[in-house]
């Protein structure tokens, strides 16, 4: 401790400029460290596959001449960190091989089906944070008592359900029975392909299209998988949001904010609250983090094309490009949002830089 | 007889320290005893474990055996009391035996995944210096990978079927014990009693497992036991994707993935199987909430 003060002494006005730099050098090499892990965590996971890569390429029938030759071209026969390098250069120029399935580009597949993802994620987590923070709140200021409780179940609840069980059993209750949603899919089929594909996210396109009558068909049918993965978020927010407050409330700047004599709406709504939201980027930025992978069996569920379904499809057809593509994809945006959610915690809250 | 058991066990002068130990678990337990909801949890822990113990006494049924004229019977007619699914297979027979299963993939993965965290995570806090960084930037890169999906990979990579499931699920859950143990185990690497250990001449290896270990054990058996429910929903997902356990095996997440094809009309065949999951991940997550509070220190002085 006494030799960092005497370090900061000695540099004087330079040293908080230099630690910053020092601190952003640290967090940009560890995130580096941490993305080329994940490439050679995927890179070893498609080495290891049962599935030979050239006979996927050149077909079963291929002579051994040209099995060779493939082989070769491939880079195969080169020691394996040198296979790596190859790998991480296809990497960082997006190129992921292609699709045995589609026959396309798993690049271009992915650019394709992840705004549906996004988009479910998007208003799921929406619905987390509207609901989830006010329930937190409330579960906070009444602590101990029914409301509380009540409250903490919902949560583990929430915790404890299959997700493509409750959206079974979504789909048989408000399709099947009540008829108040549409099915799965993100469009009656008549509707499909009408609407020129703009940011590929629907809801988003038929608005731009101006057809109100496509936009209200595509909230018919995000409503019940964006609930059910909004639930989740909700179920996690709700339970961040609650522990925070109550952090907060023992403070003794709220012992302040009553004794003035504002009113406890103000004190616990705007001050508590307030200096609550700026944790709580962190959590809702992870909980959307959790939900894009969430999606996964939802999309399943409810025939949503997305990045989850693709991902799943391609890998019951062992179409190993585009399983080890979509995983890359998933962890560096799961990697990204935890950077950003860091940064962002650090612009708003001073104490944090 | 029990009042002096009672007053033996809360008593304020402990005369051995096998009384004080006894005497800091009674004090736990009747802490629980006041948590309705960590009670029922436990109930229904014990009850999966009873089923799955005495299912061929509690089924009614062979859960593998098929009788094709009493496909999708309605549940409650013919002796199948949850009904019978595509292929006449009694559903409630088939979740008592699937408890097996789950409670299986659960016991593994409980040794395993801790363990892996444990030594990874103290190894790291007790050493420091490189190997601190080595193991930490290890660990941050597979919790980088959001868990299923890695699964996914995984089970891909290996082939579907329970065991590699199991691997693949312990290779995704251990990182977060790392770092639980990690964190206790930087708090008491400077506590006076582990230098008294260290000038006994005791090792690394002797400390860590005989005085580190132990300091760790209550945050990871509570982080354990709610990581249970997490970890009964991957597996369920995996099996619902066909890449857990294969048929014929009575699992739950494959049980609803066969039953999903008829939920329109024949509901019971995917819901059943989906309320055993449903019940016993409330249970661990039950259990685990109430352990919390009572292990937790941080928690218990609020």
């Amino acid at each position: 401790m006494t030799e960092t003060i005497q370090e900061d002494g000695r540099r004087g006005i330079s040293a908080p400029l230099l630690r910053r730099l020092k601190g952003l050098a640290t967090a940009v090499l560890s995130l580096a460290i941490t993305m080329l892990g994940l490439l050679f965590v995927t890179f070893v996971i498609g080495r290891v596959m049962p599935i030979d890569p050239v006979l996927s390429v050149v077909g079963e029938r291929a002579t051994p001449e040209v099995y060779e030759r493939a082989f070769h071209e491939m880079g195969l026969d080169r020691p394996i960190l040198v296979q790596f390098a190859y790998y991480l250069r296809d990497v960082a120029t997006g190129n992921f091989g292609m699709s045995l399935l589609t026959a396309r580009p798993v690049s271009e597949d992915i650019a394709r089906v992840f705004p549906a993802t996004l988009e479910l994620a998007s208003i799921g987590t929406i619905i987390g944070v509207i609901f989830g923070v006010p329930i937190g709140v409330i579960a906070a200021v009444h602590q101990g008592r029914p409301v509380d409780h009540a409250v903490r179940l919902f949560g583990l609840f929430g915790y404890s359900m299959p997700i493509f069980w409750i959206g079974l059993i979504g789909l048989l209750v408000f399709y099947g029975i009540l008829g108040w949603v549409g099915g799965p899919g993100r469009l009656d089929v008549y509707y499909d392909d009408i609407v020129p594909p703009v940011t590929g996210m629907i809801l988003i396109d038929s608005l731009l299209a101006g057809d109100a009558e496509i936009f209200w068909n595509a909230v018919n049918h995000i409503i019940l998988p964006a609930s059910i993965l909004g639930y989740y978020s909700l179920a996690y927010i709700s339970r961040m949001t609650r522990s925070f407050m109550l952090e907060e409330l023992g403070k003794e700047y709220v012992v302040t904010a009553r004794v003035k004599g504002l009113s406890e709406r103000a004190v616990i709504w705007r001050h508590v609250l307030g200096n609550v939201l700026v944790p709580l980027i962190t959590v809702i930025a992870l909980s959307y983090a959790n939900l894009l992978e969430g999606s996964v069996l939802t999309e399943t569920i409810f025939a949503w094309p997305g990045l989850g379904q693709y991902i799943t499809i391609a890998l019951l057809s062992a179409d190993m490009n585009a399983v080890l593509g979509g995983t890359v994809v998933v962890g560096l945006i799961f990697v990204g949002l935890n950077m950003f959610s860091d940064i962002l915690y650090k612009l708003v809250d001073p104490r944090a830089r | 007889m029990s009042e002096t058991w009672h007053q033996w066990l809360t008593t304020d002068t402990p005369q051995s320290r096998r009384q004080a130990r006894l005497a800091q678990l009674y004090l736990g337990w009747l802490n629980f005893r006041g948590n309705p909801l960590a009670i029922l949890g436990l109930a229904i822990i014990l009850a999966l474990v009873a089923v799955a113990a005495f299912a061929p006494f509690l089924a009614t049924h062979n859960p593998l055996a098929q009788d094709l004229s009493a496909r999708l019977t309605v549940p409650g007619e013919g002796g199948y009391w949850l009904g019978s699914d595509e292929l006449g297979r009694d559903i409630y027979s088939r979740i008592l035996y699937g408890s097996r299963i789950t409670l299986y993939i659960v016991t593994l993965v409980a040794v395993t995944a801790p363990l892996i965290g444990l030594l990874v995570g103290t190894a790291a806090g007790y050493l420091g210096g490189w190997a601190d960084m080595v193991l930490m930037r290890l660990t941050d890169i597979f919790l980088a990978f959001p868990r299923l999906v890695l699964a996914l990979a995984f089970v891909a990579a290996l082939g579907a079927g329970i065991e590699n499931a199991v691997l693949a699920i312990t290779l995704t859950a251990w990182p977060p014990y790392a770092r639980i143990a990690r964190a206790e185990t930087l708090t008491i690497r400077r506590a006076d009693y582990i230098a008294a250990i260290q000038l006994q001449g005791a090792g690394a290896m002797r400390i860590i497992t005989g005085h580190v270990w132990p300091m760790c054990l209550s945050s990871i058996i509570i982080r354990m036991t709610l990581d249970m429910a997490g970890i009964i929903l991957t597996f369920a997902g995996l099996g619902f994707l066909g890449l857990g356990a294969q048929p014929p095996l009575p699992e739950w997440g494959a049980m609803i993935s066969s039953g999903r094809k008829f939920i329109l009309d024949q509901w019971w065949v995917a819901t059943m199987p989906g309320l055993a999951i449903f019940i016993v991940s409330l249970g661990f997550n039950l259990l685990g909430d109430g352990l919390r509070d009572i292990l937790d220190p941080k928690r218990g002085s609020q």
